[in-house]
């Protein structure tokens, strides 16, 4: 996936997981590392604690639809984003779910599936709240998506100024999920 | 203060963004999703303390687009935003900016309907915008953004043309490009008209009768028939001023297209790939996106049709546009219509299928 010039992918899960913020966080990170990007949330009552998701299109190139409906690569946080999405990730392509809801993840022949307990793996790494960020790790360990490097000045656009001591905590949850991504 | 720079925003925040740097002098809003970032983006940046940009909060659709009328008629730049209710809330004041002539920006992020319907993305008010929407012999310019860029770059536009015509005019964009961040270069910052700039460039204006002239009357009211009609004769005249020179589209890969689609807004935005994939497969598509949906691209559309073996229209409604596409087509090939309603956005795959059945369907003898 390194050589692609475009990878689109999307995270999903409950509203309160900070999906749409990781989602925020990879887009400025690409942003910033100077490729083209798109960010298209759901936006619907999901937000207040049904299922959100957002798409992330990061490419070399101008991106000519914001809207997808098969994935690169996909972190799938909760049981009804892997029974709606498992199936769009493309042969190829990445499938990263929590260890939590691995077993509702069916196994695809040509998908790269890692299963990840993100909480574990959160708190090791100083907060439990910082699961997503595991998650993220490892997709961007995984496919180089963005350069691990811009992360952190993306953190600090992300989050309001009054969160930015957990910066901190959050590049150390990345970098575990890049550790269990082999990178 | 910077001139340039390249951001990740949302349509809606790119849009409150371009208007303060546009130099407007007033917003007068009232919340609604698809939209509200509008509002609020303008409430963070507190552009009163800085350009001197009133923002205001409106206790209703029509108290706003009344304090716009108002504004209007003292010769300012000033703006409203909505979706589709409440821009069905505002659609009297809009038929009496059009009928005193007055230049205004109205933003309608639509979100599909009838009635409260759903806050996701829709193109279902694409009627309301042309055709009319509120009463009488008037139109608007309608700009449709079908990006993130599009959104900054529109306000200036619009506004523009507004002023050059004295029409209001129309951006008409979506829940999908409102909520959506793309790569964005705001415009570049311009300052707000002075008093004594306003009352030499726009003669017309309410701003304070001088000496030297007569007052000026900003009224849609005129109850002698024959002055009415020499005053909506003269409006007619200009619309076909502005049919003539501002018609606006977007052509992508339509130099050899054998089948034509024919896309507005985001909708545009997504089929540029459908296009990429239809030609992978040994169809030449070309697309043509409308860029103002009034005036009208008819010309581009009825060129095009001499060419091609038919056309698809594809709208997040139940066929609205397609009435205009077959108007300029003159029945001279099929012009199919691909929609989906009730908030849901298709993919590029899903009008490549629907495009690859029209196209075997058409071209099987």
């Amino acid at each position: 996936m390194q050589n692609q010039r475009t990878i689109e992918t999307l995270i999903a899960g409950f509203g309160g997981q900070g999906v749409l913020s990781a989602g925020k966080v990879l887009a400025f990170a690409a942003l910033y590392g100077g490729r083209e990007v798109s960010w298209m949330p759901s936006y619907g009552p999901e937000q207040r604690g049904g299922t959100a998701n957002a798409t992330v299109i990061v490419s070399r190139d101008a991106i000519s639809s914001p809207i997808v409906s098969t994935f690169d690569a996909a972190i799938l946080l909760n049981r009804q984003s892997v029974s709606k999405f498992a199936g769009s990730v493309r042969s190829g392509g990445l499938l990263v779910c929590d260890s939590s809801v691995a077993d509702a993840a069916v196994a695809r022949p040509g998908v790269d599936v890692l299963s990840v307990d993100a909480a574990a793996e959160a708190k090791a790494a100083g907060s439990a709240r910082a699961a997503t960020m595991v998650m993220l790790g490892v997709l961007i360990g995984r496919t180089q998506v963005v350069d691990p490097a811009r992360v952190a000045e993306s953190l600090r656009h992300v989050l309001p100024p009054r969160h930015h001591d957990l910066i901190d905590v959050n590049m150390r949850a990345l970098r575990r999920g890049m550790a269990i991504a082999g990178s | 203060m910077t001139e340039q720079t390249a951001d990740l925003l949302k349509g809606n925040e790119a849009l409150a963004l371009a208007a303060i740097r546009y130099g407007c002098d007033g917003y007068f809003g009232y919340p609604i999703t698809p939209q509200s970032e509008v509002l609020e983006t303008l409430m963070a940046e507190a552009p009163w303390e800085t350009t001197g940009m009133v923002v205001m909060q409106a206790e209703s659709e029509p108290a706003a687009i009344n304090m716009v009328y108002g504004g209007a008629a003292c010769g300012r730049r000033v703006m409203t935003s909505s979706s589709g209710p409440g821009i069905s809330l505002k659609q009297e004041g809009i038929s009496y900016l059009a009928g005193a002539e007055l230049p205004a920006l109205i933003v309608n992020v639509m979100r599909g309907g009838p009635g409260l319907g759903t806050i996701q993305p829709s193109q279902a008010d694409y009627f309301q915008a042309v055709k009319g929407g509120g009463h009488g012999d008037y139109r608007l310019i309608v700009l449709a953004p079908a990006g993130v860029q599009d959104m900054a770059d529109f306000v200036s536009l619009a506004f523009d043309l507004a002023f050059a015509y004295r029409v209001p005019a129309m951006i008409l964009a979506d829940g999908a490009i409102g909520q959506m961040m793309e790569k964005v270069t705001l415009p570049p910052w311009r300052r707000r008209l002075t008093d004594a700039e306003i009352a030499e460039r726009y003669p017309w204006a309410a701003v304070g009768k001088p000496a030297s002239r007569s007052r000026n009357v900003l009224t849609s009211l005129e109850l002698d028939q024959a002055v009415m009609e020499r005053k909506s004769l003269a409006l007619q005249e200009r619309y076909a001023r502005i049919e003539a020179a501002e018609t606006r589209s977007e052509a992508y890969l339509t130099d050899d297209a054998e089948m034509l689609l024919v896309a507005f807004g985001s909708a545009a935005r997504i089929y540029r790939k459908t296009v990429d994939l239809a030609r992978q497969r040994g169809v030449r598509l070309g697309l043509l996106r409308p860029v103002t949906l009034w005036p009208f691209p008819t010309q581009a559309i009825a060129r095009l049709v001499g060419q091609v073996t038919s056309v698809l229209v594809v709208e997040l409604n139940a066929g609205q546009m397609v009435e205009d596409v077959r108007l300029a087509a003159g029945g001279r090939v099929p012009v199919e219509h691909y929609g989906r309603l009730g908030g849901v956005v298709f993919s590029p795959d899903e009008i490549l299928e629907a495009a690859l059945s029209q196209w075997n369907k058409t071209n099987r003898k």
